[in-house]
């Protein structure tokens, strides 16, 4: 063997090594149950570099989230925001304890959030909704100030939308300073228009099960500055009510009776499950504007469990035909051509394991191709060899001639499709993306497998005096 | 060695005019298709809900029906066998989950139990901005391998005569959608995707075979040229959509629902990606070179204008002139290894 032959095999033989200690991982977390699957994902003890399935293929719910720029406060660039919109969903999430939840940006105001094993996403949806702006606003005792404003709401079918604004046209009518807010009992309260204290200024917040009227409570702490500003704030408002402001809405209103700084509560009538996902919601920060689910998509664990046997069933006796269909026609180069197609499926996954990505039914369709290319390329190949040995070439121009003058088809082929690859990554919304990256993985390596692994067993055939190979 | 088809001497651009027309007929049957039938464009792309239930009893389709309409729903039913059923309504509500939730309460009283299996609701906005990334993706594939052919190949023109043949597979499976009334979905457009891949690269094979032909037949009309290049890349061009096809019709009978339109848009895409590339890239780029190399002014002809090259266009068109034969066209490679 040349040395330069050695070179090849011992590079082949080293990243097929690499290759099945990559996949390992796989192989020994997917063939465990599904339940200590689920038990070790929530430890966090899931392997790092990992073949992860889409939710398509292994069941769980996907939200996609509209951040409502007309909201932004405008000091902030939109990528800003997202940016701190997309943190505080994963630390609102992540307290929730959904296990391998992806958040991931997607356009210019959209967010997406996937979480596998979730079947119902409704309490994931209240906490992610939940804009969660925390406010501190002094209540104005005398509501004649505000008679007219107060008129016209109270004749109105719906003062308040949905998001908990006044109606501008009664908003005007209010006197300059003030601001008329809906309370949650359903009434409305005249508030200050600036709050000087907000959520931005709490520490933490926790549960109180049984505060002082039997409810649920929310305790919280304000940080240094905080607590130095609502010192200010009930210090020099002593006796007026104290209106607690959450997402628009007054949630209650006590009676300032002395001078508070560290610790406060929230009172009102929250169920258990309210009052948690209100902490959570609390100490993960109130997020820059509030969102809208505007798609939502649920899989059952065995609808998605279905689809992967029968699609994997149906790939694997595909893929089985294939090889035998080369194996009858091509004879030994057939079977060599089978060896590079095992192969190429072998990297493709271990590449996509090392980089953590993300297997759905379109990545699938990726695989497909980019096998179907790889078998043209053998093809191209071989078909060449044919006409080399028709000619009467001996059997080392056969296999040099053969593999020089595919080369250029498969090169500009493959080129080709890793540019149509490329072009969907970039501009592709999340299906389509999935796609893309299985099918350039997939490109590449097959022009490593099916032209430069093919070419060098070939080589190491010829060294042992073959005067022929059956092709 | 195991042949499927001796060594063939075919003239394909023989027929072009026919294959000519029939695109003609496609485009407009197509059209005309497109028009009245439409496409059954699932909710990714309208926008609306889909609630797929598996009930543990016996259910009637009607029963489901009356149960639905009860509840003023104006939904689709399909059948999955087996008690399961998809309920899906296309809607172009702002709110998602409100017609997901006025299903369900529609199924409740129905008092069978049932467990939904899927959901997917989709906003209005989601859907508009899917079809046109995915739209815009595929336009700026094309475009980038026309210049990519361009300049592999010397000739824009061939890169416009790939797109030609890229754009007939796509719209002919829209068409074989338009038809059949199937539902397009995000699978389906990864299938388009996945085909426009394909017949790129059948295109690709044929147009590599030309370059060598040219190098190594000087001499060859261009006609002649082309016909041989397919005819000698035939037969790999029948063993490897062969292969892809046997794949595929296993895909199509056992892959399950959801691979089914898969396979079913890659069946369709794959033989007419074949068919493409012999009947309408080819003869285009002769149909379009022909022109093109009698009007020297043109400055999009062939090749850089170097006195070898010039000389043997030359002498090429005069020898092929007299007989009212196809003129040459000569691309003496600076790549050639071989020669």
């Amino acid at each position: 063997m040349s040395t330069k032959l050695a070179v090849k095999w011992g590079l082949i033989i080293a990243l097929l090594l690499g290759a099945v200690i990559l996949i390992y991982p796989n192989y020994k977390w997917y063939s465990k149950p599904l339940a200590e699957r689920e038990k070790l994902d929530t430890l966090g003890e899931r392997p790092k570099h990992m073949l992860n399935l889409g939710l398509d293929l292994r069941g769980g719910s996907s939200l996609l989230l509209e951040l409502d720029v007309s909201k932004l406060n405008g000091s902030e660039p939109l990528n800003e925001s997202m940016a701190r919109a997309i943190e505080i969903i994963r630390n609102r999430i992540d307290q929730y304890g959904v296990a391998e939840t992806s958040i991931t940006k997607q356009g210019d105001k959209w967010i997406m959030v996937q979480m596998p094993g979730v079947s119902n996403p409704q309490r994931a949806e209240e906490l992610i909704g939940k804009t969660a702006m925390l406010e501190f606003r002094i209540v104005h005792k005398d509501m004649s100030v505000a008679q007219q404003a107060i008129e016209k709401l109270e004749a109105t079918e719906k003062p308040f939308d949905d998001n908990g604004i006044l109606q501008p046209e009664i908003a005007k009518l209010v006197p300059a300073g003030y601001q008329l807010m809906r309370s949650k009992d359903g009434g409305y309260a005249l508030v200050t228009d600036k709050a000087t204290v907000t959520g931005a200024d709490l520490e933490t917040a926790r549960v109180v099960m049984m505060g002082e009227n039997g409810y649920p409570e929310v305790a919280f702490t304000f940080n240094a500055e905080g607590s130095k500003k609502f010192g200010q704030l009930t210090g020099s408002n002593l006796g007026k009510p104290l209106a607690i402001i959450l997402d628009n809405t007054v949630q209650s209103a006590p009676t300032i009776q002395a001078r508070i700084t560290k610790d406060g509560r929230i009172s009102g009538t929250f169920s258990p499950e309210e009052a948690r996902s209100l902490a959570i919601v609390l100490k993960a920060g109130a997020l820059p504007a509030p969102v809208r689910v505007i798609e939502k998509k649920t899989i059952g664990p065995t609808l998605g469990e279905d689809s992967i046997k029968s699609g994997l069933s149906a790939s694997f006796y595909a893929f089985v035909i294939i090889l035998v269909f080369m194996v009858i026609y091509y004879k030994a180069a057939g079977f060599i051509s089978d060896i590079a197609l095992l192969l190429n499926f072998v990297f493709t996954v271990a590449i996509m394991s090392y980089f953590n990505a993300t297997l759905t039914l379109p990545g699938i369709a990726g695989m497909i191709l980019s096998l179907a290319m790889a078998i043209d390329a053998n093809v191209l190949i071989i078909e060449r060899m044919r006409e080399e040995k028709l000619a009467g070439k001996n059997i080392y121009e056969i296999i040099t001639l053969g593999y020089d003058k595919a080369w250029s088809a498969i090169f500009d082929s493959n080129i080709t499709t890793i540019i149509v690859g490329a072009c969907l990554l970039q501009f592709g919304t999340g299906p389509v993306k999935g796609f893309a990256v299985t099918l350039i993985i997939g490109l590449l390596v097959s022009l490593f497998t099916a032209v430069f692994v093919t070419r060098a067993i070939y080589e190491l055939v010829l060294t042992s005096n073959t005067k022929e190979i059956s092709l | 060695m195991m042949n499927l088809l001796p060594k063939t001497h075919i003239d394909f651009l023989k027929y072009r005019k026919v294959y000519y027309t029939l695109f003609a007929v496609l485009l407009i049957g197509g059209v005309i298709c497109f028009f009245t039938k439409g496409f059954n464009m699932g909710i990714d792309f309208t926008g609306g809900t889909m609630v797929q239930v598996q009930f543990n009893a016996p259910m009637e389709m009607a029963q489901l029906r009356e149960a639905l309409t009860a509840t003023g729903a104006n939904s689709e039913i399909q059948s999955y066998g087996n008690n399961a059923f998809s309920i899906s309504e296309k809607s172009t509500e702002q709110e998602v989950g409100v017609v997901q939730a006025r299903i369900e309460q529609a199924l409740n009283t129905l008092n069978v139990p049932y467990t939904v299996q899927q959901t997917n609701s989709v906003g209005p906005a989601v859907g508009e901005s899917m079809t046109e990334r995915a739209l815009g993706a595929i336009a700026l594939s094309l475009v980038f391998i026309i210049i990519y052919v361009a300049f592999r190949f010397s000739n824009i023109l061939w890169g416009v005569s790939g797109v030609v043949a890229l754009f007939h597979d796509l719209f002919l499976m829209a068409v074989a959608f338009s038809l059949t009334g199937r539902e397009i979905d995000l699978v389906v457009v990864a299938a388009f995707l996945t085909v426009a891949g394909f017949s790129i690269n059948d295109t690709i094979v044929i147009f590599d075979r030309m370059r060598e032909n040219i190098r190594l037949h000087p001499k060859m009309s261009f006609g002649e040229l082309i016909n041989l290049s397919i005819n000698e890349t035939l037969s790999r061009t029948i063993i490897t959509t062969l292969t892809v096809l046997f794949a595929l019709i296993v895909l199509y009978f056992f892959g399950g629902e959801v691979i089914n339109s898969f396979a079913f848009a890659m069946l369709i895409g794959c033989i007419s990606g074949v068919y493409s590339t012999i009947a309408l890239t080819t003869p285009l780029v002769y149909t379009w070179s022909h022109g093109q190399l009698n009007d020297a002014s043109n400055p999009k002809a062939l090749k850089p204008a170097t006195k070898q090259n010039v000389d043997a266009i030359v002498k090429e068109q005069k020898a092929a002139k007299p007989q009212g034969k196809t003129v040459t066209k000569i691309k003496r490679s600076r790549r050639s290894k071989k020669n």
